[in-house]
């Protein structure tokens, strides 16, 4: 006899189908199982016979073949355990088989034959609501998170012993089952407990910064001494963000599902922030391997990626980002098949002004100028030309530290909202950051901005890239200023974030 | 076709660039024996000092010196031309040097740089390799002003104060010299290239070796001496107290030309040396016009640069930068937004009135404002 369970792998941040194939018939006992299973999935076989006959059910002494379809898609994981018992017990006769043909099946057995958890499920349901499916029973920890999908039934199993009743029908539904998800939006609770503009004293200009590199997506590069404030800045960016959608929201939790790191189960993620060892490969920081496997970048996708010593990174890894900075995304080729994984982030990036930190307009600074300018023009390396945004800070006063307390990311996130809504408005669902030179110019300069930027092209040397870039920046601080004309004061402001270590 | 150095003072280039490695031993190591003394020797004095009893060593340079026709045809390969101390065309100011002044002297750009440096003056402005901001911007706007009132500029290109006083000279219309270490069309240091081109096109680089001769320790002392001599009056920006600027200071001295300095912090290590040379005499040089009036008398000219009206918020802005203040602390002080700050110090940095550096402070320059009130 054959039944056909239908379950998921997870390739890349994504599920694809699977069909667990099994045919049960005369022969020598024997359980053999293809479908280029990884090793996870080959002791599958063991578990399942462990968990059929510790729940009651009986392991046919026959010949089984399970095949798990399409034949040449690499298998991974435990998840497709629950399928393989399932398709097991129905080609066996132990089951009535018809609920497998709506039901999309994932988990992982215990010997006991209780139902683990797995990760990836927000993946599966999408991919079960793609093909139509009409419920998805996963295991039952798993079930709020799977809940955040909408447009599928979820089921919570918890034991082998379950699908007794969900193949007649009669198990009840776990509650969360429309896929309304948890009431109200995930940073509205969670934004008091979060990162906060206010702890960063002092440093105005900084802040400033902050606040243009996020109404437009603009990558930045802070440079300043050890202990300054950049790292704490950077960490804060992510809470002056508009807050995710909800699409965004469930792609970022399903990212990060897929990689077990998700937030906990039922609640959506928000906004990541991910800030690798400088250390980091080209591989561990795109992605790659076999198979496939996300990089920082994935993890930091509709978030922020922050490289703290921005020096200390290796060409390969920072050159390796160029492409997927550009493109928003990134595809890993292995020989005849490709994986796309997303990868749409902002890059903040930090560096001390010189080796020993100090900046050589200090008297304190030790380094030889052959030494600072070798330092500089590490950092005008592949990404001096994807950074919009370049702010130099010091040390803060005593007076600065001890003083009021700044605005908080709540105040500061409205502004950056509203302009973020002007662009979208004015460039159908992109930010400024990505506008070319023309359609910056396209919404308008007044004369004096013109003449302004003209001045600035001709005495601070601006390369034909520095031009177009100071002109993405006016026009998001004059989105910040809610003008519809960008002014000689949003190009000199912009003329300030210049990139001033040489070639840019 | 102007004429080139005569063939014996070519000999003696080639016998130079040929001895150099030698004349850098006995030079720098022996004590009593500096390059320009040695300079001052015949070309049969040379080879006897610098080998008393012969030597293999010798015999070979001998025998590798490059002659007046070989010399003649790397000069028209290489686009330099020379002059020398039998040629009318050679800068009277040299001849001061008396036997040291260089046989040959071999340049690139325009010839028309070393015409009347006696009766125009030239200023040289030498400095620190590892100059601040403050360093940078003084010895600039100084070349700047200088420039545009019609003084010609002299230094050595090196990295610093050299290089910022030919750009600053640039900015003016008179012509600006480097003198090289090295020949006049080898480029060093490397990272001047840029600058060095720039200073051909309107200038001229000099040198007293030939043509792609590569500098050595002696050659930097040794073309000090025909900076001093070329120019009216000397001018140290930033110098600690070892400095080779202040040997050159020296070398001015001697020759009787003008010796000027900027005046740098106290407690500055960088600048000790030039407040030093304060308190041996030198005239102090705050800016343009204190140069001009050293040159010329007292208010015989002037330095003419004037900025645009900054207005009320440019005129606070600035007068915060003169004390020294970041921007987040103008910020602070003037309760401002950020984005004004900011937009401010851009408009003030395109006038002219400050310079932002990577670490982003920002330094005045010297560029005067207009009178509060006047029209834009």
């Amino acid at each position: 006899m054959l039944a056909v369970a239908h379950t998921f792998t997870l390739v890349g941040v994504g599920a694809r189908p699977v069909g667990a194939e099994v045919d049960v018939h005369r022969g020598l006992p024997a359980f053999s199982l293809v479908g280029l299973p990884d090793a996870a999935v080959r002791e599958s076989r063991e578990r399942v016979r462990a968990a059929i006959v510790n729940s009651g059910f009986e392991f046919p002494l026959r010949r089984i073949t399970a095949s798990l379809a399409p034949a040449d898609l690499r298998k991974a994981g435990p998840a497709l355990d629950l399928a393989i018992a399932a398709a097991l017990l129905a080609a066996s006769e132990q089951l009535d088989g018809a609920f497998l043909e709506t039901h999309r099946l994932a988990g992982e057995l215990a010997l006991d034959g209780s139902i683990r958890a797995v990760p990836g499920v927000i993946a599966m349901a999408e991919e079960g609501r793609k093909q139509g499916a009409e419920a998805i029973a996963v295991p039952g920890p798993n079930v709020a998170e799977a809940g955040l999908v909408g447009g599928l039934r979820v089921v919570g199993l918890n034991s082998l012993v379950d699908l007794r009743a969900l193949s007649s029908g009669e198990l009840p539904e776990a509650s969360a089952t429309n896929g309304a998800g948890p009431a109200g939006s995930p940073d509205g609770e969670e934004t008091s407990k979060g990162p906060d503009l206010a702890e960063l004293r002092g440093q105005p200009l900084l802040r400033r910064a902050l606040e243009v590199a996020a109404a437009g997506g603009h990558n930045m590069l802070i440079v300043g001494p050890p202990g300054a404030g950049k790292s704490l800045g950077a960490r804060r960016l992510p809470s002056i963000l508009p807050a995710l959608g909800r699409e965004e929201a469930i792609e970022v939790t399903r990212i990060a599902g897929v990689c077990g790191s998700g937030p906990p189960p039922g609640t959506l993620a928000r906004r990541p922030f991910r800030s690798p060892h400088h250390t980091i490969s080209a591989v561990g920081l795109v992605g790659g391997g076999l198979p496939p496997r996300p990089g920082e970048i994935t993890h930091a996708h509709l978030g922020v990626l922050f490289l703290d010593e921005l020096g200390e990174f290796s060409r390969q890894a920072l050159e390796a980002l160029r492409q997927p900075l550009e493109d928003g995304g990134i595809r890993l080729t292995r020989g005849v098949h490709a994986v796309d994984l997303p990868s749409r982030f902002m890059l903040v990036a930090a560096t001390n002004p010189c080796p020993c930190g100090h900046g050589e307009s200090s008297p304190r600074c030790s380094c030889a100028p052959a030494t600072i300018r070798r330092y500089h023009s590490r950092l005008s390396g592949p990404l001096a030309d994807r950074i919009d945004v370049a702010i130099a800070i010091a040390q803060p006063s005593a007076e600065a530290l001890a003083g009021d307390a700044g605005e908080t990311s709540a105040t500061v996130r409205e502004r950056v909202e509203a302009a973020r809504t002007r662009q979208l408005d004015r460039l159908e669902g992109r930010y400024n950051a990505q506008m070319s030179a023309a359609e910056c110019r396209a919404a308008g300069l007044t004369d004096s901005a013109e003449a302004a930027l003209a001045a600035g092209h001709a005495r601070l040397a601006l390369s034909g890239r520095g031009y177009e870039r100071v002109l993405r920046l006016s026009r998001t601080i004059a989105d910040l200023d809610s003008i519809e004309w960008v002014d000689a004061a949003h190009v000199g402001e912009a003329l300030t974030f210049r990139w001033r270590f040489g070639r840019s | 076709m102007s004429p080139t150095a005569c063939r014996p003072c070519l000999r003696r280039a080639g016998l130079l660039e040929a001895l150099s490695p030698l004349i850098e031993v006995v030079a720098m190591r022996q004590a009593g024996s500096s390059a320009p003394e040695l300079l001052a020797m015949s070309d049969d004095q040379l080879v006897r000092k610098l080998a008393p009893r012969g030597s293999p060593g010798m015999r070979r340079a001998l025998a590798r010196a490059a002659g007046p026709s070989v010399l003649e045809a790397r000069q028209r390969n290489s686009g330099v031309w020379s002059v020398c101390r039998h040629r009318d065309e050679y800068p009277e100011p040299l001849r001061d040097l008396g036997a040291e002044a260089p046989a040959a002297l071999f340049g690139r750009g325009h010839r028309d740089a070393l015409a009347d440096l006696a009766e125009r003056r030239a200023v040289a402005i030498v400095g620190a390799r590892r100059a601040s901001g403050y360093g940078r911007t003084v010895g600039r706007d100084l070349a700047r002003q200088l420039s545009v009132a019609g003084v010609r500029v002299i230094s050595g290109l090196a990295n610093g104060v050299d290089a910022a006083a030919h750009d600053g000279a640039l900015a003016g219309s008179a012509q600006t010299i480097a003198v090289l270490g090295s020949g006049a069309d080898r480029v060093y240091p490397r990272q001047q290239s840029g600058l060095y081109e720039r200073v051909l096109a309107s200038g001229a680089a000099l040198s007293e070796l030939p043509p792609g001769a590569p500098p050595r320790r002696w050659t930097f002392p040794a073309r000090n001496r025909i900076i001093a001599a070329l120019s009216a009056m000397t001018v140290v920006v930033a110098a600690a107290d070892r400095s080779g600027s202040l040997i050159t200071a020296e070398m001015a001295a001697d020759l009787g030309r003008e010796v000027g300095a900027v005046p740098g912090p106290v407690n500055a290590p960088s600048h000790a040396g030039a407040n030093r040379l304060l308190v041996d005499g030198a005239r102090v040089i705050r800016g343009g016009q204190d140069a001009l009036d050293a040159l010329f008398g007292p208010g015989e000219r002037a330095v003419a640069e004037v900025g645009p009206d900054p207005g009320i918020g440019g005129r606070a802005v600035l007068a915060e930068i003169e004390r020294g203040a970041t921007p987040d602390a103008v910020a602070a002080t003037l309760a401002l937004p950020p984005a004004e700050v900011s937009a401010g110090l851009a408009r003030l940095e395109l006038d002219g009135y400050v310079v932002g550096d990577a670490g982003g402070r920002y330094e005045r320059t010297s560029l005067d404002m207009p009178p509060p009130g006047s029209p834009e």
